[in-house]
């Protein structure tokens, strides 16, 4: 009977103690994550988002190619009135 | 049932509380963690979808700029040479030059000659516009390129305006007549124009007599002292009237030069009548009439 006692005392005194406390462990890390989680999402939300205008960058390779070609007939006529440096 | 196997039950009863309670928290936890991650990969994922044409579209905007640069500083060399290109980058961005120009690396070492200081705006393209530029003639004003204050001016009157605007005071009209500003003495001008000095010096001594005209003032012309003249002169000299100074005819019409030194405007001036016709006298003036006569 005294053996009963004991172990009573022990799972009582010991191992529950240990079960709460590593599953409250385990509980904290998991709660902790999630508003990690919650702002990588909202991050990467807004930053798909701020992607919207990529499309734009189509009009401006068109718009550089053109001011290019635009540089490049003003320097060649430049080039055809304008001496060369001796 | 003993007592000490009742609290045994008791306590294996709260630990399975406990591993429920923490457990389904847990479990809970992390279904709104998976819920979280898969709007994160989403996201992400839409990230990586949009940005996937990025790397070409730059690469190629970035290859026109360097095309359009190397155009640039290469032509910039080319016509200005490689010093006054590092003066002329100086001038418009202090402290560029130090940079140097990206396909020149010797051009960070040049020592950039202070041209804006020198060069005002224009003059310098103008000069290089050609060796027969009037901007790089002789100018019996002193060489306009290196004339700070006189170099542009002189650089933009070499152009046209649509309204002439420079410079401010443009010379006035000529005048005619006794309220002209500069007012010719009858003897140096009755008819035609009088030769000036590169005219005079053109044609020959005869020129410098005509230049005197007729009747030169210290020989007793009508512009000559008073005292020079006769008691009564018939006419002074603002009755003689004077010339125009240009050869544009008076009327629309003109002297018809076909009657020569004999040509009269009454006569050979107005437009042509048509033969057999009458001229229309009605705006004639009336006679005088009997008892004025």
């Amino acid at each position: 009977m005294t053996l009963w006692w004991i172990g009573d005392v022990l799972l009582i005194a010991v191992v529950l103690p240990v079960v709460v406390y590593l599953l409250k462990g385990v509980l904290d890390a998991a709660r902790s994550i999630e508003p990690s989680v919650t702002r990588i999402a909202e991050a990467a939300g807004a930053g798909s988002k701020d992607l919207d205008a990529v499309p734009l960058l189509l009009t401006t390779q068109a718009h550089v190619k053109t001011t290019v070609e635009v540089v490049a007939g003003y320097g060649g006529s430049l080039d055809v009135i304008i001496d060369d440096a001796e | 049932m003993p007592a000490a196997g009742v609290v045994l039950i008791v306590a294996v009863v709260l630990i399975v509380l406990a591993l429920v309670y923490y457990l389904l928290s847990t479990i809970g936890s992390l279904m709104r963690i998976t819920t979280g991650l898969d709007d994160a990969i989403a996201a992400v994922t839409e990230i990586a979808e949009k940005s996937a044409p990025v790397e070409a579209v730059v690469k190629d905007i970035n290859h026109n700029l360097d095309a359009g640069v190397d155009l640039l500083e290469g032509l910039l060399v080319k016509k200005a040479g490689l010093v006054d290109a590092m003066g002329l980058v100086e001038g418009l961005y202090p402290g560029a030059a130090a940079t140097g120009l990206r396909n020149f690396p010797d051009s960070a070492q040049v020592r950039p000659p202070r041209i804006s200081e020198v060069y005002t705006k224009g003059t310098l393209t103008l000069a290089r516009l050609g060796r027969e530029a009037p901007i790089a003639a002789a100018s019996p004003n002193g060489p306009v390129l290196r004339n700070i204050e006189g170099g542009s001016l002189d650089a933009r009157l070499l152009y046209p305006e649509g309204r002439q605007s420079r410079p401010e005071r443009l010379p006035r009209s000529p005048v005619i007549g006794t309220g002209a500003p500069v007012q010719y003495p009858p003897s140096e001008q009755r008819g035609g124009t009088t030769p000036d000095e590169g005219e005079a010096r053109e044609k020959g001594p005869w020129a410098e007599t005509a230049a005197q005209g007729v009747v030169p003032a210290e020989l007793g012309g009508s512009d000559a002292p008073r005292e020079m003249l006769g008691e009564d002169p018939q006419l002074g000299s603002e009755a003689l009237g004077e010339t125009t100074g240009s050869d544009e005819p008076a009327t629309d019409t003109g002297i018809d030069p076909a009657a020569g030194d004999e040509a009269d405007a009454t006569t050979d001036g107005g437009p042509a009548r048509p033969d057999g016709e009458e001229p229309d006298l009605k705006d004639a003036g009336a006679p005088p009439r009997q008892v004025d006569q």
